[in-house]
């Protein structure tokens, strides 16, 4: 049988996982973005000379 | 079988609770004088990457946050400053807060490496293992100068942005540290002089407990004449200029006079007006280190404009 019954404590446990799914959302965007600026700002010195090896 | 709740879930914790666990209004500090350090740095930093180092900044100093909520659990129970928080209150165990705060730290200190350096990282990783492991689990319950040296570790942040930016510790980010852990003994003696129950009845060596309120008003105005040269020695640096000079200048001069009138107060003219000049110098505290950041803040702005710095 479901359980149908609304109680607090649902609310509160949605509130707790809708809170980390954002906060891990936030942490895949920033990887990113910092990935971006990374691989952008890369050094062309370092890049040359990756190349040739 | 009834459908009587077998466990107590009125206490399972929310979002917040896990929130509380880093201390945010410690972390609002961090976040502060941190975005100075790295901001005021004579080297450009991506705004992305100023951001993402900032953020690891703040949740290392919310780890180390959360493993002094685990470890210090009992003397929370016992202190009304704090009884209400997650782990003494039974919304979140103590086992649950280590896991937190040591995931969180590593996480950090891995990510910080990553956004900026290696030095940064570093210095995060030893600010979190200072506030965890000297102050909470050594200092902080054996000896009344816990304030004093346990003040470094929330010194470091400005220390870790200015590295973030830089790659390098400098004197002027030297400065920065010495500015803040010369600050907080007379900050947190001056709240320890108005909370007299909570220190005492928790056990905490606090130096009011065991060297009297006498001693701790001398001590206050001691560090507060210590303060007023590194203050202004930060001044003359790079990162100093005319303006902070005025404002570190009149903010010293009031602090030393607060420090003054702490120093020659009686014990029961105080009990009498409440505190009322320990309340207000505590109060000033908060703003004279915003201020004093502000004003670097400021100077590095004017710079930028061609008109501010030495």
């Amino acid at each position: 049988m479901a359980i149908s019954k609304e109680h607090e404590i649902h609310s509160r446990r949605l509130g707790r996982n809708l809170g980390l799914g954002l906060v891990l959302v936030g942490f895949v965007a920033l990887v990113f973005g910092l990935t971006v600026v990374k691989v952008s700002n890369l050094d062309p010195g370092v890049v040359a000379s990756e190349v040739k090896n | 079988m009834t459908d009587t709740s077998v466990f107590d879930h009125q206490n399972e914790a929310g979002f917040g609770d896990y929130i509380a666990l880093l201390k945010p209004r410690v972390m609002s500090l961090v976040v502060f004088t941190a975005l100075v350090g790295l901001l005021v740095a004579p080297v450009p930093v991506h705004p992305i990457v100023g951001f993402a180092s900032i953020l690891f900044i703040a949740i290392g100093a919310g780890a180390s946050g959360a493993l002094n909520m685990w470890y210090d659990a009992d003397i929370d129970r016992i202190m009304v400053r704090t009884n209400s928080r997650p782990v003494p209150a039974g919304k979140i165990t103590a086992g649950e807060a280590f896991a937190f705060g040591i995931a969180l730290s590593g996480i950090a200190v891995v990510m910080l490496a990553l956004a900026a350096n290696f030095l940064a990282a570093g210095l995060l990783a030893f600010t979190i293992f200072f506030y965890a492991v000297v102050y909470t689990m050594w200092l902080k319950r054996w000896t009344p100068q816990n304030i004093v040296i346990g003040g470094a570790a929330g010194a470091f942040p400005p220390m870790i942005g200015w590295a973030a930016a830089t790659g390098s510790i400098t004197i002027e980010s030297c400065l920065m540290f010495l500015l803040i852990f010369a600050w907080t003994p007379p900050h947190f003696w001056a709240l320890a002089l108005f909370m007299k129950e909570d220190y005492s009845n928790a056990g905490v060596p606090m130096l009011t407990v065991t060297h009297g309120r006498r001693v701790t008003r001398k001590h206050i105005l001691v560090y507060t004449i210590l303060l007023a040269p590194v203050a202004l020695g930060l001044g003359m640096t790079s990162i100093g200029g005319p303006f902070y000079m005025f404002a570190a200048l009149i903010m010293n001069l009031w602090f030393l006079k607060g420090a003054m009138d702490i120093q020659g107060r009686e014990e029961s003219a105080a009990q009498a007006d409440g505190y009322k000049a320990e309340k207000a110098f505590f109060r000033f505290s908060l703003y004279y280190l915003f201020l004093h950041f502000g004003a670097l803040l400021v100077e590095a702005t004017l710079r930028s404009y061609g008109v501010g710095g030495w």
